[in-house]
């Protein structure tokens, strides 16, 4: 909601724009419009302003009812048709589906069945969706099925907020319109690349929904694997939908799992400690899970890249739940320089070349490289270089679902994973949850640590290690 | 910029550094490390001082972590974190973050430390006063590349040493060492222009300072001759006497600033000598991130060797010779930068016997190099 205000404010949206919720609640349209208030005023990027927010409420409908109830999918049709005429919205819907992944084939049929989905006369109507895109690839599919019953593939949008983030979208420009970085952005020269997403947080009241999903699904299959496509992929021909997704489903399909999934991959749980300076409880001791729950909190996968630009260097993807702090970066590590000209004290406190691309939060970009400490010994010590979004473009940079929005309204799914995507990724995913799910146990780690032990072995196995984010 | 946090959490301090450096208009981060300083409120003010001017040679995010003390049964069990974030002017060149903690948290004070470091680069704990037995295993210490301590605040200086040296990790170091740098380079240079066998040393200064020892430990380490510890009123060092078969060769410092170095046959020369303050020490400090191989030797030498080899001192000055004038040819070595003998083994077996000549000349003094 914030999102839309903050788009209608920038005046980026059309003129009749009009906005109907639909949930189970009693409510009238204005007590809906006093919730869209209040999140407006506590979360919008940008300033309050009155004008707009009458422009916005104008258009306001809710409408009451069970997802079963076809009475309540007739009054939907009708409002949306009255709107049509007092607002001039053209025909043409998007409905965002935030529903429970079970009520998903009843929504799309009611609406199909009350005429909801159908196009006409050059209108559209598109459909949002919410991860989780399924739990493994059968269920994807099978979800994908049901949609495309109803809404055209290209007119269906998978919300990935991650790729709204314009660091995200800044990896395609940083390697595409530069020349300085695309030479070095391969085997010859880079030795690993580790891509993060930590958490401070635990579940919090997600118990329902996140047991028995774990992080790997819910973080690794959508947001991490999109970000591994986007750092691996070549150079899409040019920078439509179709041939960014041409490429991004090359690489995941030339992703390789390691033969040896129980060394390559950890899962773990955190368990109580302290996080940040407050007193954390472990995931087995949340409310609403079970004391037995093999779900993971912790994942950390090394995948492998078949083609020739990515032959033998590995992808370290790790994510979890209360870890040291809540970052996201994508973190490409050079090979040392073949050789040095220094003596081994000078350059004892080298570590390697990398480029960081920081996508959440402070974004930008760091470069790490060697420096002389000045000084009249020759002594090189890591430095690094940061490019801060923050500063070299004042404006503030539009919130990620701002964007995703507006590009729905728009029809442009570049920012969007499409049906192959999602279930290549799921191809990847199945097998190495499938060895989980078959043996041991998730590892503890403390609450407030970079996660457990056994990840660091792995990469120690490896003679490397993970990066302090 | 200051921004005050009451009853916050790291995640939240993270915030406020971002949304500060936003503030004042560089967000971009150009620090090379971040140096945690253990502390109480009393010595706070001081150490969060010489960090600041230290800043200005090593930009960094220097973390201050107080503990405060709980006196009732009913605060201990109340955990609070309070921050204080500094960015800009504010904070010499760098950010600052003095963390003040109560109750239970103060004892997983690296819960809070963890999510503030700076993402990949060295981190140093340095604890003024009250360092723990063993930095290394100290859960903050262990956070750490570098764990700087001091000997000289304590109670028990000497005692503490042979505590330090049990208990050593690479990576630790102590100020009262840092403090006899140019004691030491100074040392070294006269031994440089005479050729000459050094037969007993006396290293006199002040009581319960430790960088007395230290000093005397490093010679009697290198020279493998019998040295005296002799006390004086101060202030700090006050001596260094080398018997060499060329004569004699004196440092000699009574004012705590300007010193006189003599040797036989050549006229006194005056050298400034300053005690330096702590700003001074913890730049130089900062200096070198790599574990200090010398200073691990010199301490491993033992505290009690001094005394018991000061004893049978005529004996022992024979087969010392070697050694001496090996430790004389380390000196230019040393400017050449050569690889060191990761001096692990070598030290090991010095606390055995006499070292080798050849392990002695390979090991650079290193901090010679980084003498100002």
């Amino acid at each position: 909601m914030p999102a839309v205000y903050d788009l209608a404010n920038r005046g980026l949206l059309p003129p009749g724009f009009s906005l109907v919720g639909f949930a189970r609640r009693e409510w009238a349209h204005e007590d809906f419009a006093a919730e869209v208030h209040d999140a407006v005023k506590d979360h919008a990027r940008t300033p309050f302003r009155e004008e707009v927010w009458q422009q916005l409420i104008q258009g306001m409908r809710f409408v009451q009812g069970t997802f079963d109830d076809d009475d309540a999918f007739e009054r939907l049709r009708s409002t949306i048709e009255e709107l049509d005429k007092a607002q001039g919205t053209g025909g043409n819907f998007a409905f965002y589906l935030s529903v429970p992944p079970r009520s998903f084939p009843v929504v799309i049929q009611q609406l199909k069945k009350h005429g909801l989905a159908d196009q006409s006369g050059g209108s559209w109507r598109r459909a949002v969706i919410e991860k989780p895109f399924g739990h493994d690839l059968k269920s994807a599919e099978e979800l994908n099925k049901v949609v495309h019953e109803v809404f055209e593939p290209d007119q269906v949008f998978r919300i990935d907020h991650y790729l709204g983030k314009e660091t995200v979208q800044n990896i395609l420009a940083l390697r595409f319109a530069n020349t300085m970085y695309e030479p070095i952005w391969n085997r010859s020269f880079v030795d690993h690349v580790q891509i993060t997403m930590a958490e401070d947080i635990g579940i919090g009241g997600r118990a329902g929904y996140y047991d028995g999903i774990g992080s790997a699904r819910d973080v690794i299959q959508n947001h991490l694997l999109q970000l591994m496509a986007l750092t691996a992929m070549e150079e899409p021909a040019s920078f439509d939908a179709d041939a960014l997704a041409a490429e991004k489903e090359k690489v995941l399909g030339a992703v390789r799992l390691p033969k040896d999934l129980g060394r390559s991959t950890v899962r773990g749980q955190y368990a109580a400690g302290w996080q940040g300076g407050e007193k954390v409880i472990g995931y087995l001791e949340e409310d609403g899970i079970d004391t037995k729950s093999k779900t993971d909190t912790y994942a950390a996968v090394k995948l492998g890249i078949d083609n020739r630009r990515w032959a033998g260097v590995p992808f370290y993807l790790r994510t979890g739940k209360r870890l040291g702090r809540r970052v996201t970066e994508i973190a490409v590590v050079f090979q040392r320089a073949p050789h040095s000209p220094f003596d081994h004290t000078a350059t004892e406190e080298l570590g390697q070349n990398a480029i960081v691309i920081r996508v959440q939060p402070d974004e930008g970009i760091t470069v790490r490289f060697g420096s002389k400490v000045p000084g009249t010994s020759m002594e090189i010590r890591d430095v690094s270089m940061d490019f801060a979004y923050g500063e070299s473009f004042t404006e503030s940079s539009p919130e990620a679902y701002e964007r995703l929005i507006l590009d729905v309204l728009l029809g442009d799914s570049n920012l969007f994973p499409r049906t192959e995507e999602v279930e290549l990724s799921w191809k990847i995913l199945d097998p190495i949850e499938d060895h989980w799910d078959k043996h041991g146990r998730p590892a503890q780690y403390k609450s407030g640590t970079w996660g457990p032990a056994e990840a660091d072995e792995m990469l120690a196995r490896d003679g490397r290690s993970w990066r302090r984010p | 910029m200051k921004i005050d946090l009451t009853d916050t959490t790291a995640g939240k301090v993270n915030k406020a550094l971002v949304q500060g450096r936003r503030a004042i208009g560089t967000p971009a981060v150009g620090m090379v490390l971040t140096l945690v300083i253990v502390t109480d409120e009393e010595n706070a003010y001081d150490a969060l001082k010489a960090a600041g001017d230290a800043s200005h040679e090593h930009p960094s995010r220097t973390l201050v972590v107080i503990k405060r003390v709980s006196r009732s049964p009913r605060d201990r069990t109340v955990s609070r974190l309070d921050a204080e974030v500094r960015v800009g002017a504010d904070a010499g060149s760098g950010e600052t973050v003095i963390l003040r903690l109560y109750g239970e948290v103060a004892d997983h004070a690296d819960s809070v430390v963890l999510p503030l470091l700076l993402p990949d680069a060295p981190v140093v704990v340095w604890w003024p006063v009250n360092a723990p037995l063993d930095p290394a295993k100290d859960p903050l210490g262990a956070l750490a590349q570098r764990r700087v301590t001091d000997t000289y605040s304590s109670e028990q200086p000497v005692r503490e040493l042979s505590a330090r040296a049990d208990a050593y990790t690479p990576g630790d170091t102590d100020l009262s060492w840092t403090r006899i740098t140019p004691w030491r380079s100074m040392l070294a240079a006269a031994l440089d222009q005479v050729v000459c066998e050094v037969k007993a040393v006396e290293v006199e200064g002040e009581e319960f300072n430790p960088s007395c020892e230290l000093l005397a430990m490093w010679l009697a380490d290198r020279l493998d001759v019998p040295v005296k510890r002799s006390l004086s009123a101060g202030p700090g060092l006050t001596a260094v006497r080398l018997d060499t078969s060329e004569g004699a060769i004196a440092l000699d410092r009574a004012d705590g600033s300007l010193a006189t170095l003599s040797i036989d046959g050549q006229p006194d020369r005056a050298v400034a000598l300053k005690r330096r303050d702590t700003a001074e020490l913890i730049a130089e400090e900062l200096r070198r991130l790599d574990p200090d191989d010398t200073y691990a030797s010199a301490l491993r030498f033992g505290v009690e060797r001094l005394n018991a080899s000061a004893a049978p001192a005529p004996a022992a000055a024979e087969p010392a010779a070697v050694p001496a004038a090996a430790a004389a040819q380390a000196v230019p070595a040393a400017q050449g930068s050569e690889p060191p003998a990761k001096g692990e083994p070598a030290v090991e077996a010095a606390a055995a016997e006499a070292p080798a000549p050849e392990a002695a000349a390979k090991e650079p003094l290193k901090k010679r190099a980084k003498a100002t």
